[in-house]
């Protein structure tokens, strides 16, 4: 039986199809916690299920004309989400060094070999690149956080921020040529901007 | 910033200068323009054969009728499961669709195979036949329906890539394998079967791995 958030969510993107945009909003802000319910039972805790939350709500825009109102909302969605879900699990298991998704989530895992002081290390150079990353122009400092750290394709970042691929890539270039000289105290080569 | 509000940042763009969509066909609409393309293909392949000859095969041969009918409901059965799995949220039980189709070529195939030798309808295909005229044919057949099928199923959302892929391609060699029978003047043999088998399954395959290297979403 349909429930009346799906029967809401459904009218609101038939309006959106329509070119509706106070609806779209209203439409992706309550697919919000579906898609971090959907993204949770696969897994995922903390900062990753928002990760894989905004992926998803890019996919539902690129895949809202997928969707027929004769048909119910809540699993249209939820696929897309598992699929996201899958798609990060797949880009974590080829990064050499990152554990598989696990029941329970990756925060609740302890690693046994990481000592205090290396821990308080880590720490330290999460803090300096945080603070280098602060100080890098806001288009620069997006296209680090969008592509190195989220992990998320050109052409989604693109989207998500109205800059071209052409620009990401400048951005990312020089903001990675910034960070290395202030991190290491190399000359940068060129003048970020 | 907290990540409520990088969520309501990216809603804010997603819903900035938002555009009409057209809304996709339904799966079953869309298998039907895709059937109608290889129809047509057929229809134009068919003036070049001699339909008489095959007419002539089935009246000696009522299997190869029944073959042809199973290849035909397989493709079609594949395209519509094709289409449906290029919808986000259907079953994935709907990718069994073309069972039936297969179940009934393969026998047909099957009993023709072994039916030759109570007397042949026709010369008996060779190796050299089977593996120079059939497999070719069914690759370059294979060509325009893949690139038709594959440009149709980028406008969907596929959420299997690998099972849309998959059905996809069986949709096609299966599509390439009816058609063939307009250009094939020899009996079916197990060798012959053999050569037919392999290109289906190659080119079902090979969709099923294009489709998950090409993602569809």
């Amino acid at each position: 039986m349909l429930t009346e958030l799906e029967l809401k969510l459904a009218r609101s993107m038939v309006a959106a199809q329509a070119g509706d945009a106070a609806e779209y909003r209203i439409l992706l802000a309550g697919c919000v916690p579906v898609i971090a319910a959907a993204v949770r039972a696969q897994g995922f805790r903390g900062d990753a299920v928002d990760d894989v939350v905004q992926d998803t709500l890019l996919a539902v825009h690129r895949a809202r004309h997928t969707y027929d109102p004769a048909r119910p909302f809540l699993p249209w969605l939820r696929a897309i989400a598992r699929r996201r879900s899958v798609d990060a699990l797949r880009r974590r298991g080829r990064q050499p060094g990152r554990a598989a998704a696990v029941p329970g989530g990756y925060d609740s895992i302890p690693d046994p070999a990481e000592a205090a002081d290396s821990r308080l290390e880590a720490q330290d150079r999460r803090r300096q690149l945080a603070s280098a990353l602060r100080g890098l122009p806001q288009a620069q400092r997006q296209a680090v956080e969008q592509l190195a750290m989220a992990e998320r394709s050109l052409e989604d970042t693109a989207q998500a921020t109205g800059r071209s691929k052409g620009a990401l890539k400048v951005n990312l270039h020089r903001a990675i040529k910034a960070l290395r000289a202030r991190l290491t105290g190399e000359p940068a080569g060129d003048d970020p901007r | 910033m907290t990540r409520a509000d990088d969520h309501a940042r990216l809603i804010g763009r997603l819903a900035q200068d938002l555009q009409p969509v057209g809304r996709l066909a339904p799966p079953g609409q869309r298998a039907l323009t895709w059937l109608a393309i290889a129809v047509a293909l057929g229809l134009l392949l068919a003036t070049l054969a001699q339909p008489g000859a095959l007419l002539q095969r089935m009246a000696m041969r009522p299997e190869i009728g029944v073959a042809m009918l199973g290849s035909a409901l397989t493709a079609a059965l594949a395209a519509w499961a094709a289409f449906l799995a290029a919808v986000p949220g259907r079953d994935a039980r709907w990718g069994l669709l073309p069972l039936p189709g297969l179940l009934l070529w393969v026998a047909a195939s099957g009993l023709g195979c072994l039916g030759q030798s109570l007397g042949p309808a026709a010369p008996p295909a060779s190796l050299d036949q089977a593996v120079m005229e059939c497999v070719p044919f069914i690759a370059m057949v294979s060509l325009p329906l893949s690139l038709a099928i594959g440009l149709m199923l980028r406008r969907g959302f596929s959420t299997r890539p690998g099972q849309t892929g998959l059905l996809a391609g069986l949709a096609v060699a299966a599509a390439a394998a009816t058609l063939l029978n307009f250009f094939h003047p020899f009996d079916v043999t197990a060798i012959d079967l053999l050569a037919h088998g392999v290109s289906v399954g190659l080119i079902a395959l090979g969709g099923g791995v294009f489709g998950r290297w090409l993602g569809w979403r």
